[in-house]
């Protein structure tokens, strides 16, 4: 049965405690604004694009361990990657959380791969692709709070 | 309320009672604190709604053959149970809805919004509420032109009685309340509230969700004017609640639901009402649910309300000392248990609520994360989120005890 340190992982812990590119970014090209209101997790996540690809990114707001260390973990993983790397790298980690305990981990997920075992948890796979569904608003553009109910 | 003498409850008897109590998590005995968002249910009111179904299921009021007899006999015997639970002054006063949402809705909408409210008449309630108790009058604002005022709650989460000596005045035609809050715990002086009320020529709304399972409620000495409950709070089944309305204010409430059981005559294009409370009590209800909430209020009354509030009391107590003693970890509402019952909110510095719930939930624990139906409320408190614990009949010391190893756990998990 699912073990505690297979959803808390030391590096999530750690993401946790010192979220990386954690501030916001003042000439962003794009924002959005994600809320759970099932736990009240807020973020912001800030981009700056150069002709379509993420030249910074980074992100604010509050939240669930779970949370707070996907963002970070995300920032790291998407900066310098093109606009559709990024999707694609959401998709394969979307389907990571959304396995069957068990199934084999896409090993091009690399550090994402520590959050494997949320799909352990399928409560918590909102607060693991929180960060993710709105780094595609802000991708698309779309300004309006996406909201995971 | 004053302490009652100290009644220890059996609660290993009790406990065997429950059967989903005998079970484990992940091979751990089940902790369930989660009780302000729904009890457990004993045998005897699983095994009521199983007989209702096996031995005479039938609808009430209709039916001319003996099922119907039974079936009627036994709902309105519900009825009767539960008016004689909450002190009503005659089971006519006593509307069978599916839970306190909808109580609360129809009296927004039977009272007011299709009723007495005009524009600019003033709604006055309370920062703590439960969204149920916002969002009903959120309606007749924006349909009648409503005003909404709000009293506010102390740093120790209690009301800002003295608020009301502004905020009532003859504009005001509602001033709706929790009895108790299920975030802070505190328990509200109703008695009063209702008195100034009064005094303004409006009407009180009393939501007993968290209240009527774990206290004694007197109506008539509350003086409430309608008063909404759950029955699922209470060991009764999911999808019957309870509205309490005073007789002529039930009679000046127009129905929420237009249908069968609720008129007396039917034309094309009009129709007249059936009596209080059958008016509204539209389509087939909730039969084996109402059934089963009355063998829930017999279970109840059988152990007594003084004796649930006492030994709640005592468990209250016991958690929020130990509690206190943790470094690191807040708990909110009134320290005093009189002030209180056993709705425990908490944070732990350093872990977000929803990983103590799932570290918890780890150890075999089931509490509450979140905003719990109470946004203004965590707003007032700038809390994103808190952590609940919160205690019943089935509960004892030792269940307090995990929750404390369970929050040391967590505190490791982040240290």
């Amino acid at each position: 049965m699912a073990d505690l340190r297979e959803l808390y992982q030391d590096t999530i812990l750690d993401h946790n405690k010192r979220p990386r590119n954690f501030r916001e970014i003042a000439d962003a090209s794009a924002t959005a604004v994600g809320h759970n209101p099932l736990c009240g997790d807020r973020v912001t996540v800030y981009l700056r694009l150069d002709d379509g690809t993420i030249e910074d990114i980074s992100f604010v707001g509050q939240g669930c361990a779970i949370s707070k260390a996907s963002a970070s973990l995300m920032t790291d993983a998407v900066k310098g990657k093109s606009k559709a790397d990024a999707h694609r790298l959401f998709e394969r980690f979307h389907k990571m959380v959304t396995a069957r305990p068990g199934d084999p981990v896409d090993a091009s997920l690399g550090k994402l791969a520590v959050l494997s075992g949320v799909c352990e948890f399928p409560v918590r796979v909102k607060c693991a692709s929180l960060a993710w569904h709105t780094l595609e608003a802000a991708l698309e553009r779309k300004q309006e709070t996406v909201s995971l109910e | 309320m004053a302490k009652p003498a100290k009644v220890m409850l059996n609660v290993p008897a009790i406990k065997a009672d429950f059967p989903i109590l005998q079970r484990t998590i992940r091979d751990k005995r089940l902790v369930y604190l989660d009780s302000a968002a729904t009890s457990q249910k004993p045998k005897q009111v699983i095994d009521a709604t199983s007989d209702f179904y096996s031995r005479y299921n039938a609808n009430v009021h209709r039916a001319i053959y003996e099922l119907g007899e039974e079936s009627t006999r036994e709902y309105e015997g519900a009825r009767e149970k539960i008016a004689a639970f909450i002190q009503a002054k005659s089971p006519t006063e006593i509307a069978f809805t599916k839970s306190t949402t909808e109580s609360l809705n129809l009296v927004a909408y039977g009272y007011g919004l299709k009723g007495k409210i005009q524009k600019g008449d003033e709604i006055v309630g309370t920062v703590m509420e439960h969204h149920s108790n916002h969002v009903p009058w959120h309606f007749v604002k924006d349909h009648k032109g409503a005003v909404l005022k709000y009293v506010d709650v102390k740093d120790d989460g209690t009301l800002r009685m003295e608020q009301y000596d502004d905020l009532l005045t003859d504009r005001t035609k509602i001033v709706t309340v929790s009895l108790c809050s299920n975030v802070l715990g505190t328990i509200n002086p109703v008695k009063e509230i209702a008195k100034r009320a009064h005094e303004v020529g409006a009407i009180c709304v009393v939501d007993a969700a968290q209240a009527a399972p774990h206290m004694p409620i007197d109506v008539q000495d509350l003086d409430a004017d309608f008063l909404a409950f759950s029955g699922h709070k209470m060991l009764g089944p999911t999808g019957i609640g309870v509205l309490y309305g005073k007789q002529e204010l039930f009679e000046a409430t127009e129905p929420l639901l237009g249908g069968g059981e609720m008129i007396r005559e039917v034309h094309l294009g009009s129709a007249k009402w059936n009596d209080v409370p059958y008016k509204f009590e539209g389509g087939t209800p909730n039969i084996a649910g109402a059934i089963g909430l009355g063998v829930a209020v017999d279970y109840l009354t059988k152990i007594g309300m003084e004796a649930v509030r006492g030994h709640e009391m005592e468990i209250t107590e016991y958690a929020l000392e130990k509690l206190a003693r943790l470094k690191g970890v807040q708990t909110y509402g009134p320290k005093d248990v009189k002030k209180r019952a056993g709705v425990v909110s908490f944070t732990i510095d350093g872990a977000h609520p929803h990983d103590i719930a799932s570290i918890l939930d780890v150890e075999g624990i089931c509490v509450r994360s979140g905003h719990h139906c109470a946004q203004p409320l965590m707003e007032r408190f700038n809390l994103p989120a808190t952590a609940r614990a919160s205690f019943y009949i089935y509960n004892d010391m030792d269940d307090a005890d995990a929750l404390v190893a369970g929050i040391k756990k967590v505190q490791e998990v982040f240290a």
